[in-house]
């Protein structure tokens, strides 16, 4: 039986996969939610530095790992679109990039809120703080460039090089605590040593970042849905759909 | 071919040349406006001047990058270009030199006046010369990727200015932070060398990148 991976590579076939894979994202997003912030407020322990303020580590590590992770997969859609001149790829990607972007201010904007109370300042242009800066804007140009250009196909391409050449602030943002003398706080976790922190944070924090994984999924594909109705609006199986529900 | 294309936009250039002096202009009195802004206090104005002109240079590059290639689009030279046997990487790289030598060189030049104003020290303007002789090309190089993205677009210099300004930011402090450890007693090696590090980068890549999404405006 020979199968055909490229099956889900046509917009009509994903917008119906897509359509049934939403509610199994969502659900498991706000199952993970709840649990994720009961553990955050309820289990895990008082910090012994920190007191009670360093509760919102389980919103801004994993919103700024979904804002590195996110990026580095819209570019990767992207350079598959432009690569293989696939029309859906490229939706995908410009799907991403409001997430993205999302997930980046929020990164920042908690990171602002713990900063007050624990290094006294709102905001210092650390090497970290400073490549976060840039990974919003890199977000936010991709979107205008989408948005200024008329053609889809042409935005989809251009907006993939850009994307591309952003790529490379990925690396600095990861190793700039490793790089530079940062304000910010080393790696606690990483994939060769073991955590630094206690298992019950570190498990909040997993399970939180699972969570917005499983939000980020659903999002995607919902817009990504709302972007193949769009440019497919003049074939035939949107019209068909749209029939079928009006 | 690379060489030819050179001397043609430094030939347009020189036709136009009140382009190339209102890229200087502007950068001065950008440059100028900041003590009159903050006041005149002479401590402050020494610490702020390698960032402020920085700042001044990478808006002055930003401003000119339209012209790059948009007035060969237009006339359709640009098309006759991408046509060419020749690498479209050698023409890229031919337009951002010259797009340098009519923006940046300038702006290295009157750097160390502008330095004056601001009362940094000897060493201080050697390095900020020699940190925008560096900083410069990478700018050009860097910003021809955007201008290459934006052509014929509506949006004009302020959509250019939001693709390319983040990719500029490290060049910016590195290149202010150069003059800045030389203020501070210590060296600007470091700084200086990745700078060097940048520009050899983008050499190597930005002409392809570039070609790629003059392939995509092209179309």
């Amino acid at each position: 039986m020979a199968i055909n991976w490229f099956k889900y590579s046509s917009p009509a076939s994903f917008y119906s996969l897509a359509g049934k894979l939403i509610p199994i994202f969502s659900i498991a997003a706000l199952i993970l939610f709840a649990v994720g912030l009961y553990i955050s407020f309820f289990v895990a322990p008082t910090d012994f530095q920190q007191s009670e303020a360093y509760r919102i580590i389980f919103i801004h590590v994993p919103a700024a790992w979904m804002s590195m992770f996110l990026y580095l997969i819209m570019a990767g859609w992207a350079a598959i679109g432009l690569a293989f001149n696939t029309r859906l790829s490229s939706m995908i990607a410009t799907a991403i990039a409001p997430t993205g972007a999302m997930f980046t201010f929020l990164a920042l904007w908690t990171g602002a809120l713990w900063g007050k109370p624990m290094w006294g300042a709102w905001w210092v242009w650390d090497a970290r703080l400073t490549s976060e800066l840039i990974l919003l804007f890199l977000y936010i140009g991709f979107m205008a460039l989408q948005a200024a250009i008329d053609d889809p196909r042409r935005a989809d391409k251009a907006g993939a090089i850009l994307a591309l050449v952003g790529v490379i602030n990925i690396p600095i943002i990861y190793f700039s605590v490793k790089w530079w003398n940062t304000l910010h706080q080393g790696a606690t976790v990483s994939l060769t040593e073991s955590p630094k922190m206690a298992s019950t944070m570190l498990m909040g924090m997993l399970i939180m970042s699972i969570a917005c994984w499983m939000y980020s999924i659903a999002l995607v594909l919902i817009r990504t849905r709302t972007i193949v109705l769009e440019r497919e609006r003049h074939t035939v199986w949107v019209s068909e759909l749209h029939k079928g529900t009006t | 071919m690379f060489l030819w294309v050179i001397q043609r936009d430094l030939l347009l250039a020189m036709r136009q040349r009140s382009d190339v002096l209102t890229t200087l202009f502007f950068f001065i009195i950008v440059v100028s406006l900041f003590p009159l802004g903050v006041g005149p206090e002479m401590n402050m104005l020494r610490s702020m001047a390698p960032g402020v002109v920085w700042v001044a240079a990478l808006l002055a590059s930003m401003l000119s990058l339209e012209r790059m290639f948009s007035s060969d689009y237009l006339d359709g030279t640009l098309e006759q270009m991408m046509l060419s046997p020749q690498p479209l990487i050698l023409l890229v790289l031919g337009k951002a030199l010259a797009h340098w030598m009519v923006t940046g060189v300038p702006l290295v030049l009157i750097s160390p006046i502008l330095g004056f104003q601001f009362d940094l020290q000897t060493d201080a303007l050697l390095v900020l010369a020699l940190s925008l002789l560096l900083g410069t090309p990478v700018l050009s190089l860097i910003g021809a990727i955007g201008a290459a993205l934006t052509l014929g677009l509506r949006g004009g210099g302020v959509l250019v200015s939001l693709l390319v300004l983040p990719l500029y930011i490290p060049v910016l402090i590195f290149g202010a932070g150069a003059v800045e450890a030389v203020s501070a007693g210590l060296g600007a090696s470091a700084h200086l060398s990745l700078l060097g590090a940048f520009l050899l980068l983008s050499l190597v890549l930005a002409p392809w990148a570039t070609a790629a999404a003059l392939r995509i405006s092209t179309e």
